[in-house]
């Protein structure tokens, strides 16, 4: 980049010493290249970009804190007796990773305190994960060129589940050992292989003495390096592609328009981080999450009541309890359905989120990079698929703490797990019906107050007596922001025999793109936008509607 | 499918009338775009008292901030580590684990909360825009990469040499088989393993909780006893491996009672003894209702009746809990009259 003469003539002896700092580096790295296209970088404003921003933050917090834990966890299964400080558990025997885990909640001082933070940090932030993908799906920011961290943030989703469960498994409390016994039952069901994976993954019969040294390092060290290398990944691409925004006045899908990262996003940006930190620490200070020393050591004979997963494993929970236990037997083997068909839907049911984002570019047959975010009524159909799988989603965390909301509400067992069976199936349709008319709904009312202005409440009466409600036109601003989506037409397949007679082949999928296409965006499924000339007929003509 | 397909008229119009160049309100375009509103000048823009009160509000969360950073340490210092207090609503609670907390929340918050409303209140709030470039290469770019490694791959000469090709996929495709062969050693092969347990013909059955062997007469009607086989203790390496699968529930039930025509067979007086591993994922069985001999997994919630050969009744497992056929010995104990007929526990590939 930079010649001889011209490092000469920076006049590098009189620089201050920061700039010349910046110059060393710059020097060996090319830093001012770097600088040039992203210090200034804009950012656009929405309360809903902060979402990612949670995540981000927590899995450092996690980085952090969880560092600090390996300082005094013991990944060990051997058997000791505990003699520390927690009089309840004298004499008794455990492994000594339970018992690091004890001495770590009694006798470090704050260790109870970075415990805590460390695995509320890890509830916050799969819940931000899940909530940031709400806020990309439904805004439609996952369309072209995004999909590939669309993918990115679906991997840190997912393995940031298998994180927290090796995470909250390595106490080995009773709580937990049944967590991994849940897991083990899981994988002994599938088909041919099941039985070899267990003794592989369990070093043996379960629970063996092997699984919390081996989870220990799948915890600290394979899936969070995987992790760290797809966040990094998932932000060079959010600089790279520009943050979307929302149509408004004087933003288009060729520009960016917000606030420059130096100054205004460093503040808030590198403030929010210890917002969140802060709201992590007091949570730990003051809610106790997983008292392993109430639950006691794991003992493959011992469970409690009320056994729960954390939240993000509630709804694999729910798809377990929930499943018949069907079981086929033929030729001396045993398929069992009543385990595996909840594994593969587990795996199914995520996957539909790593999907979607392809399936809806093939329906559209877009291939335009998209800037601009939906609002989630001007895409019905999306908004009202992404609900259906919440409602899926919802039904079966309801379904994993099926005992919990049996004994809480006073319902029998038996009714709320038939509850959740038919609501599986049934939940997700009434979602989509309703929101789809929602959206519609909206979409009407948006063409009105383009066509007829905004309500004013102010009731007025003409000479001849009528009543009537002034309407107020919309500022330009306004009406540029509420037409300014874009919609689609349902694709056509065209007819099928050419102009001379000759009959042309339709491929399957074609027929099946054009009926999708048609549900998407068919009269059914989309209230056309105020068009200029009914906006010019209706206010051009006379005064009130 | 490719997008050739789709014809133009199917997708929207261009997606907008223009960066920048901002359209009029006028008759022709009452849609369009009238660019950014001018900026609004916020109270600290104008007003350099306001300006002022922002900056002392800033430096009082900064300082807060420092504070509790004296309170964090000298609450790390003083506080006894094992002392409990009680605060309203929460009850009793560490008190150490409680101040550590909320003066380190506090310590960050406050250097959140001054940072955010220092960009909020006294950085510059004008927007500023940016123009966006496709990400796709221009057509030139793309022609000139194609055009590279076309001449890479003409001077590799792998295209043209077969034998190189083919030989280094087979050695690049065989290599990590090395690495699979090198996880073997993870874990023996189950073989038979999940088929048997300790228990055999003649041992005795060992309440859990006393250590002692149990007689027909400690087993009362309307209790549930967990058992283990006699020479399993606690501090036996192996002990998890052992009574995951060798634990044992027994229930006394009147031998009218019993439906199952084998359970009868298998019970002593009506005392009956089940596997207490359930047969959906492995969880111990824990829960008894006394009046119907069912039992419930607290786990996944299958109920299984005790009295008619454990059949499942409710809930997610696929057969019933495995029953040991139990006796009685010379000295008037009760004894295993043998291993377990099928495996205990979760069902699996071959279980048959």
């Amino acid at each position: 980049m930079s010649t001889n003469d011209s490092t000469q003539s920076r006049a590098r002896g009189k620089a201050p010493a920061g700039e010349r700092v910046a110059d060393w580096a710059d020097g060996r790295l090319g830093i001012y290249s770097l600088a040039k296209a992203n210090m200034r970088k804009i950012f656009p404003d929405h309360w809903s970009f902060m979402l990612g921003e949670v995540c981000l933050y927590s899995f450092l917090i996690i980085i952090l804190t969880g560092v600090y834990l390996t300082l005094f966890f013991h990944p060990s299964m051997n058997e000791v007796e505990y003699h520390g400080s927690y009089i309840p558990m004298q004499g008794q025997l455990m492994s000594e990773a339970y018992k690091s885990t004890l001495d770590i909640s009694f006798d470090v001082r704050g260790g109870l305190l970075i415990r805590q933070i460390h695995h509320w940090a890890a509830i916050v932030f799969l819940a931000g994960m899940f909530v940031h993908m709400m806020r990309v799906f439904f805004t439609g920011a996952f369309r072209k060129p995004r999909e590939i961290n669309w993918l990115f943030g679906f991997l840190l989703f997912v393995l940031g589940m298998f994180t927290g469960f090796t995470g909250y498994s390595l106490p080995d409390d009773l709580l937990s050992g049944t967590g991994v016994r849940f897991t083990q039952g899981a994988i002994l069901s599938v088909p041919i292989v099941g039985t070899y994976i267990s003794m592989f993954l369990f070093g043996g019969e379960f629970p063996g003495d092997d699984f919390v040294a081996r989870f220990y390092s799948i915890h600290i060290l394979l899936l969070p390096g995987i992790m760290l290398g797809l966040v990094v990944a998932h932000l060079i691409l959010v600089f790279y592609h520009k943050h979307t925004q929302f149509a408004g006045p004087g933003k288009s899908n060729k520009n960016v328009v917000g606030m420059p990262l130096l100054p205004v996003y460093m503040a808030k940006a590198g403030g929010f981080f210890f917002l969140v930190f802060g709201v992590i620490a007091v949570l730990a200070g003051i809610a106790t999450v997983n008292p392993i020393w109430a639950l006691g050591p794991y003992r493959p004979d011992m469970v409690s009541t009320g056994a729960q997963p954390d939240w993000y494993m509630g709804f694999a929970e729910g798809l377990v309890r929930a499943m018949p236990g069907w079981e086929i037997n033929l030729w001396g083997h045993t398929l069992v359905l009543g385990v595996f068909v909840p594994l593969v839907l587990f795996g199914v049911f995520l996957a539909a989120i790593a999907v979607y984002p392809f399936i809806e570019s093939w329906i559209t047959g877009d291939k335009r990079e998209h800037h601009i975010l939906d609002r989630p009524r001007n895409a019905p159909t999306r908004t009202a698929l992404g609900v259906a799988w919440i409602t899926a989603y919802m039904i079966m965390l309801i379904g994993g703490g099926n005992d919990i909301v049996a004994t809480h509400f006073h319902l029998s067992i038996n009714a709320v797990t038939w509850f959740v069976r038919i609501g599986f199936f049934v939940g997700p349709v009434i979602a989509f019906v309703v929101t789809k008319r929602i959206c519609l709904g909206l979409q009407r009312r948006d063409k009105d107050k383009v066509l007829h202005g905004r309500e004013t409440g102010t009731i007025k009466r003409l000479p001849h007596g009528e009543y009537i409600e002034v309407h107020e036109p919309l500022s330009q601003a306004s009406l540029h922001s509420l037409t300014a989506h874009e919609q689609y037409a349902p694709a056509e397949i065209g007819p099928t025999v050419d102009e001379n007679g000759v009959e042309r082949k339709v491929k399957g999928s074609q027929k099946l793109r054009a009926k999708l296409s048609k549900a998407y965006f068919g009269e059914d499924a989309q209230i056309p936008k105020p068009t200029v000339e009914e906006y010019k007929e209706i206010t051009s003509g006379h005064g009130h509607h | 499918m490719s997008s050739q397909d789709i014809p133009e008229e199917n997708l929207p119009a261009a997606q907008d009338t223009g960066h920048g160049a901002l359209g009029v309100a006028d008759e022709k375009h009452p849609f369009a775009d009238p660019g950014l509103p001018p900026h609004e000048p916020r109270i600290q823009d104008i007003d350099e008292r306001a300006a002022k009160r922002s900056e002392r509000t800033v430096a009082l969360l900064f300082t807060v901030s420092m504070l509790a950073t004296i309170g964090f340490i000298a609450s790390f210092v003083a506080i006894p580590h094992d002392k409990s207090i009680y605060v309203f609503t929460l009850g009793h609670i560490n008190a150490m684990n409680f101040a550590l907390g909320l003066t380190l929340g506090v310590a960050l918050f406050c250097i959140g909360a001054g940072a955010v409303h220092w960009g909020r209140t006294l950085m510059s709030d004008h927007e500023l825009v940016q123009e966006r470039h496709p990400i796709e290469a221009p057509a030139d770019v793309r022609a000139q990469v194609f055009e590279d490694f076309r001449q890479g791959a003409k001077e590799s000469q792998l295209g043209r040499r077969k034998l190189i090709r083919n030989t280094m996929f087979g050695a690049m495709a065989m290599v990590p088989l090395s690495g699979v062969v090198l996880l073997r050693d993870l874990g023996p092969l189950p073989e038979d393993k999940l088929r048997h347990t300790l228990w055999r013909k003649g041992k005795l059955i060992v309440n859990m909780n006393t250590n002692e062997p149990l007689r027909p007469s400690d087993v009362a009607v309307g209790s549930l006893t967990f058992a283990k086989p006699e020479g399993l203790e606690e501090h036996d390496h192996g002990f998890q491996n052992e009574i995951a699968k060798a634990a044992l529930m027994l229930v006394r039930i009147q031998p009218e009672d019993i439906k199952d025509k084998r359970e009868l067979e298998w019970s002593h007086e009506g005392i009956v003894a089940y596997s207490k591993i359930c047969t959906h994922v492995g969880c111990p069985i824990s829960l008894y209702e006394q009046q119907t001999h069912h039992v419930l997994c607290p786990c996944h919630q299958s109920t299984f009746d005790l009295s008619d050969g454990a059949r499942v009744i409710f809930g997610p497992a696929g057969h019933p809990l495995p029953q040991l056929r139990i006796g009685v010995n010379d000295e008037g104990y009760l004894e295993a009259l043998g291993d377990f007929e099928e495996p205990v526990g979760p069902a699996f590939w071959e279980r048959g």
